[in-house]
């Protein structure tokens, strides 16, 4: 055991961090450094200079354009990502269709999709949860009737992020209602130019536009894009929840905006000192820190033994809880830290435009966050289902 | 010793409660926030004609002497329907500071217009360093004359936008600590050298950004004695806090039936999600925890109502607790609904936005469990 980075490692760091430096174009940076929100052109471009030097879909097997690094080198190259405040990678084409790609997928299909997955052509989302089929997903009605060598599917989806920026999304859809609901389910990729598919916006409280209802209405997809055989699509989930698990925790992110929350406290004026001198605020955020290290360092654990072999499996579970429980505790902390001033509310253009902010200028994007990561803990998963999939699969219950 | 109201307060209660039922369902209210005003004149008048504006005045001021078990039963009632008209910033806080501390003349000009509905107030008495600091005060007021020159700046002003007059605590005398040299002024919305920048809350309340340069007042502004304002600034701001509260325990009260409700509706896995024992047993914490916050309540406005010793220590504990509660169950009622919890389409998230509004307003859990143990 040795958890301290070679001489190579830290090679390896200050290259990415050159790189990130020199390519990281100025004009974003600006907007997230200013909690301005980042447009879709903006996502694609950063990850496209990602994609060109070859570190965008890193995870994947080096014969796909992986990147052959070490445990030790992605962990390295996330929380430099993380460090320089460079937008969210978008998970759903790179970290979850791509894996189900390359995993299941005929030699045409990997053919056909990965490469513009690994080059950000295209815009992936995930079409998994309807109205009536949250935590209990396997429940879902959406209907792929196979007619020839179509599929007509029907079904509305539900909290689809970001589909109104998307290309294409892969569903769960239903193929067989005859036998237990697990069964009959299969996975299958949906252009959404396709006629039939429509997106509607549903707000958040924070008052944000990022998840949609699509509605499928008799839409006729090719059968060449089933992945996995009929019936395979309730597996192929179980594999890419684990994958989204494992990455749901957005530690890199959490350990930067702790040292900036600390920052913060330094600068926060209150009364004739400063935050810092809040003692019974600093020892939450002390306590919020230690949990940060204990979530993170299992989340090392997890990584090396996929490094070893392993797949993420159900103990990726833990990752999801304690990383999205730090993720609402630290965005509290936020708003406990601006006091009156988490309280005004900044719509995107109030964001956008150039009028001085109301409070101190991190405050903006504060109640909002905290209100939007409300969903952590009910996304990918609900923290409940989190449980008994540790309680079943982990503890044997 | 009991814990019953009075049959009036009974009948008022019942009235609010109609109210809400008949004039305030949700999407009235979603319509009101999202008006430039942010609430209805219309109803304000309303709520003058129940009675409810004159409620704490005495009756020489044209009020009913309703002590804090009145404001208290108003504001709980308020809570469920999750109103929006400003009763705290212009009765509460501003109406009983001008009753407590004003002229004959400034109540004439005053106390009429708020009690029948025509008139609006705000209280600017935080700063941005102030926090929750009454006594910390750094805008300043000098003397001009014989009357005073103000300059300094107020923050998350509530009711600021529509306020037709706003009283201003400004520093007369001594540093910017001191309880003593803590003075009140009413400036007209209109004055040279004030400057309002409005703005929605989150929560759907409306507040303001108050820029004071060179504001030159008469001496008739001034509301009450120079330099004498804080323990009264401190006892309209306990009043506050145990309203506040009253709304948070009535917020409460709505999430947890609304949760409640929805988990015996929404099926997964076959069954109402109320049948799951999991989910059974964190609905059964979050009624402890209402229940138990509600008993602190109710302790608090009778030890106010008795101006017992301990009625301020009392407040702090009642805040404390409203603090963790509301986080407790607001956060729990959002996680029991699922997705659905995160959408504007459901009340239950606008409930949990003014509730944790609510955490931070006139003082958050931390800031009154030290007051509670300094006192």
């Amino acid at each position: 055991m040795n958890l301290s980075f070679s001489e190579e490692d830290l090679k390896f760091q200050s290259e990415v961090r050159s790189f990130i430096k020199e390519n990281y174009p100025s004009e974003i940076k600006e907007k997230m450094d200013n909690g301005v929100p980042v447009s879709k052109d903006d996502i694609v471009t950063w990850q496209k200079i990602l994609s060109k030097k070859g570190w965008f879909a890193i995870n994947w097997p080096e014969e796909h354009g992986g990147s052959g690094w070490s445990v030790t080198q992605k962990f390295i190259f996330q929380n430099e990502l993380a460090e320089a405040n460079t937008p969210n990678i978008v998970p759903f084409g790179v970290s979850m269709c791509g894996p189900v790609i390359y995993t299941f997928g005929t030699e045409e299909q990997k053919e056909r999709f990965l490469p513009d997955i690994r080059d950000n052509n295209v815009w992936w989302c995930q079409g998994y949860s309807e109205p009536g089929s949250g935590s209990d997903l396997a429940s879902l009605k959406t209907k792929a009737e196979k007619k020839g060598d179509k599929y007509i599917v029907n079904g509305t989806k539900t909290w689809t992020t970001m589909a109104q920026h998307a290309d294409w999304i892969f569903c769960l859809v239903r193929t067989d209602s005859s036998g237990i609901k697990q069964q009959g389910i299969s996975f299958l990729l949906i252009d959404m130019k396709s006629p039939g598919v429509e997106v509607k916006p549903i707000i958040t409280i924070d008052g944000s536009h990022e998840v949609n209802m699509v509605y499928l209405d008799n839409v006729e997809v090719p059968a060449e894009n089933l992945i996995g055989e009929e019936g395979a699509g309730w597996s192929i989930a179980k594999f890419l929840l684990a994958h989204e698990r494992t990455g749901i925790g957005g530690i890199p992110h959490l350990k930067r905006e702790i040292r900036r929350l600390r920052q913060i406290t330094e600068e926060l004026p209150l009364n004739e000192g400063f935050l810092k001198d809040d003692q019974l605020f600093m020892d939450k955020l002390n306590k919020v820190e230690i949990d940060l290290l204990s979530a993170e360092f299992t989340e090392l654990r997890t990584l090396a033994s996929i490094s070893a072999g392993g797949h993420p499996g159900p103990e990726s579970s833990i990752l999801k809880i304690g990383g999205t429980d730090l993720q609402q505790s630290l965005s509290d902390l936020y708003v406990e830290a601006l006091g009156y001033y988490a309280h005004p509310f900044m719509s995107e253009e109030d964001l956008k435009s150039n009028e001085k902010r109301i409070g101190p200028d991190f405050a903006a994007n504060v109640m909002p966050h905290y209100l939007n990561y409300r969903k952590v803990s009910i996304y990918g998963g609900s923290n409940e289902v989190q449980r008994n999939v540790i309680a079943k699969a982990v503890l044997g219950l | 010793m009991d814990f019953l109201i009075s049959d009036e307060q009974k009948q008022l209660q019942d009235l609010i409660h109609q109210f809400i039922q008949k004039d305030y369902p949700f999407d009235v209210r979603e319509k009101l926030v999202k008006t430039e005003e942010g609430f209805s004149k219309d109803f304000w008048k309303t709520f003058s004609q129940f009675g409810l504006l004159a409620m704490p005045f005495s009756e020489e001021d044209g009020g009913f002497n309703g002590g804090p078990v009145d404001i208290m039963i108003i504001l709980e009632a308020f809570g469920t329907g999750l109103i929006v008209e400003p009763y705290i910033p212009n009765i509460v806080l501003s109406g009983n500071l001008v009753s407590k501390l004003g002229s004959k003349d400034q109540k004439d000009a005053i106390l009429p217009n708020l009690l029948n509905g025509d008139m609006q107030l705000a209280f600017a008495f935080s700063e941005p360093q102030s926090r929750f600091n009454l006594n910390d005060v750094t805008t300043a007021a000098e003397k001009d004359g014989d009357g005073y020159k103000l300059n300094g700046y107020k923050c998350v002003v509530m009711n600021g936008p529509a306020a037709d007059k706003l009283i201003v605590s400004a520093r007369t005398a001594g540093s910017q600590l001191d309880e003593n040299g803590i003075s009140l002024f009413i400036v007209d919305r209109e004055t040279k050298g004030l400057s309002l920048r409005d703005y929605s809350n989150v929560d759907g309340s409306k507040a303001s950004e108050l820029t004071l340069e060179d504001v030159v007042l008469t001496k008739d502004a001034l509301l009450g004695k120079q330099d004498k304002a804080f323990s009264t600034i401190e006892e309209v701001v306990n009043l506050a806090t145990l309203a506040i509260s009253a709304e948070a325990i009535g917020i409460m009260q709505k999430m947890n039936e609304l949760t409640l409700e929805y988990t015996k509706t929404r099926e997964q896995f076959g069954q109402a999600l109320s049948q799951f024992q999991a989910l059974q047993h964190r609905m059964v914490d979050t009624f402890m925890v209402h229940e138990q916050t509600k008993s602190l309540l109710l302790m608090a406005a009778a030890k106010m109502n008795d101006k017992s010793e301990d009625a301020v220590k009392s407040i702090s504990a009642l805040k404390y607790q409203v603090g963790n509660a509301a986080k407790l169950i607001g956060e729990e009622a959002i996680q029991l609904h699922g997705g659905m919890g995160v959408t504007e389409e459901m009340s239950i998230g606008h409930y949990f936005k003014r509730l944790t509004t609510i955490r931070t307003i006139f003082g958050n859990a931390d800031y009154h469990l030290k007051k509670y143990s300094s006192l």
